[in-house]
């Protein structure tokens, strides 16, 4: 355990170093501009899983979360010129208290009907924004970025190394949860809510708990995007693509451990860019499809899951 | 055979009645379950003994002040809370935490339902699910997963993962369903053993021999209504007993 801690956070260093050389040495903007994507999908992957993997509640509001993170950014900016970081910790602010309203007022329904709770959050929170003139309305809002602070020579460059701390930060996270009593709790009451209840564990408290943590993660995750695209508008923000995509990638990585999101997102979110790219981003959505039922079918539990498997079958075989 | 009555009841149910919709399930049930007593809890399906369990053990809301537990109205407290102060239950159908192995289902209950002390270290808390496990004579399975079990080993972990959160009170509900004769022996033996440790035990179960061996009162239920309670021998003479067992 010990020894496992030390390369995690070795890791996370190397991890760290690595995306700022990055922005030093590459002068090309696309790189970061691809990266960025896919880096925003692993802290999108890593918080769903939190409440998705480790408690079984399947959230398909991820795009809430998400718009809401990009448009407090944007209502900060508007209204004080917020700099990105006060944007970043005022949108995990916001994703926690609606973590918590929407735990309270849902996680006592089971299975699906929490997930159509989800979508219907959705729904609301954009028709809300689609309809407040001050951060654009239905129309969008242009954005124009301020001038980039040293050390970045870019603001694109910037994005992406604070991107990739915040998927430092979800990680971090939602490894602790994996291997603290709330990961054994929130496990337990995945495999059966009834009797884990009746082993003492505060079932809806972790679960609102679960909901708070991830749906700060997920809004973080949003704020920055504002700046990204210079460009806001609801349609964009609160796009069911980030539920699905988010969901797909967690679950083709697998949520039995913190590093499944990780496979996956980096997994899915790659083949997505190549296929924008090469051909268009509408096949996104086909294959995202095509990978999610292949998944289903051959690898229930993701390539974690299809990973411990084989690793069980060669210790069985040694024996 | 019974126990002093000088001391005062560990769980006192007292006018609880339980409705779904327009079906009574537990209509006006009273009865006082003594400190240390081997209690017996019998009736034909559907009269209402899992649902007695449910109130007490918090699956179910009930009226206030209908069940008293150590002194204490519980009937507002989430089922969490209950097992921490000490009720503690098995299932009918077992229900294990599929994902994790025998002695990480303990883990749960000694991560959640004892009260938490931060010198207690996890390798000292995986000592006492061991011991509760080779007290279960589980030990040798205790890095197994929960879904390789057969049905009495599994019968044993839920027990196991009960007793891990010390109770006060044990609720043990048809334990021995679908055992083999000699399983039901060790399933009973090991229930004996618990009420030996200065637990209370309510046992619901089907299997006279079992229940007429393990307590020291019995109290047959019959569409809601407590129709005998008593020792064992005069219960099962009961007219009324028979009849709602054998059909009239």
């Amino acid at each position: 355990m010990k020894r496992n801690g030390v390369f995690f956070w070795v890791g996370a260093a190397v991890f760290l170093i690595a995306i700022a050389l990055m922005t030093k040495l590459i002068t090309n903007e696309y790189p970061f501009f691809a990266g960025y994507v896919i880096l925003q999908f692993i802290v999108l992957a890593v918080a769903w899983s939190i409440l998705g993997g480790h408690a079984g509640y399947v959230n398909f509001g991820t795009s809430a979360f998400f718009g809401m993170g990009v448009y407090t950014a944007v209502f900060l900016f508007k209204v004080a010129g917020a700099p990105l970081l006060v944007q970043i910790a005022a949108a995990a602010a916001v994703g926690a208290l609606m973590g918590f309203a929407l735990g309270l007022l849902t996680l006592r329904m089971q299975g699906i009907f929490f997930s159509i709770a989800t979508i219907a959050l959705t729904i609301v929170i954009e028709t809300s924004i689609t309809n407040w003139r001050y951060v654009g309305g239905a129309a969008g809002i242009q954005l124009q970025r301020p001038p980039v602070t040293w050390p970045f020579s870019g603001y694109v460059q910037m994005l992406f190394f604070v991107q990739a701390v915040l998927v430092v930060l979800a990680v971090v996270v939602s490894r602790y949860i994996q291997n603290s009593w709330i990961g054994r709790g929130l496990q337990a009451l995945r495999d059966d809510e009834l009797a884990a209840e009746c082993t003492g564990v505060p079932t809806l408290r972790l679960k609102v708990l679960a909901c708070v943590v991830s749906g700060a993660l997920m809004c973080a995750a949003g704020a920055p995007a504002a700046m990204y695209l210079q460009y806001a508008d609801p349609s964009s923000a609160f796009n069911l693509n980030y539920s699905v995509s988010t969901l797909a990638m967690s679950l083709i990585g697998g949520t039995a451990h913190w590093a499944g999101p990780i496979v996956g997102a980096i997994l899915l979110g790659t083949t997505q860019q190549l296929l924008t790219v090469t051909i268009s981003s509408e096949v996104n959505v086909l294959v995202l499809g095509v990978m999610l039922v292949l998944f289903v079918v051959a690898a229930p539990e993701g390539l974690i899951g299809l990973l411990r498997r084989v690793r069980d079958k060669r210790r069985e075989g040694k024996q | 055979m019974t126990p002093p009555d000088t001391s005062a009841p560990l769980l006192q149910i007292s006018g609880l009645t339980k409705r779904f919709g327009g079906f009574t399930a537990l209509d006006n049930v009273s009865v006082d379950i003594r400190p240390g007593e081997r209690f017996g809890l019998i009736g034909p399906n559907g009269s209402g003994k899992t649902t007695l369990i449910n109130c007490i053990s918090g699956a179910f809301r009930t009226e206030a002040r209908t069940v008293v537990f150590r002194g204490e109205d519980i009937t507002q407290l989430p089922a969490h809370v209950r097992t921490r102060r000490g009720i503690a239950r098995s299932f009918q159908i077992p229900r294990p935490f599929r994902s994790m192995t025998v002695v990480e289902n303990l883990m749960v209950a000694l991560d959640f339902a004892v009260a938490t002390d931060p010198l207690v270290s996890a390798a000292h808390r995986h000592e006492t699910a061991m011991s509760i496990l080779s007290g279960m004579g589980l030990a040798s399975k205790a890095d197994a997963s929960a879904t390789t079990l057969s049905q009495v080993e599994l019968r044993k972990m839920e027990l196991a993962r009960a007793m891990a959160t010390r109770p006060k009170l044990l609720i043990s509900d048809e334990a021995m369903a679908g055992l083999s004769s000699s399983e039901v022996d060790e399933v009973l033996d090991l229930l004996m053993s618990l009420a030996d440790q200065d637990i209370t035990v309510i046992m619901i179960e089907h299997i006279m021999q079992a229940v007429m061996r393990f307590s020291q009162r019995v109290m047959c239920l019959d569409a809601g209504k407590i129709i005998a309670i008593g020792a064992p021998n005069e219960v099962m003479a009961n007219q009324r007993v028979q009849e709602a067992y054998l059909g009239t």
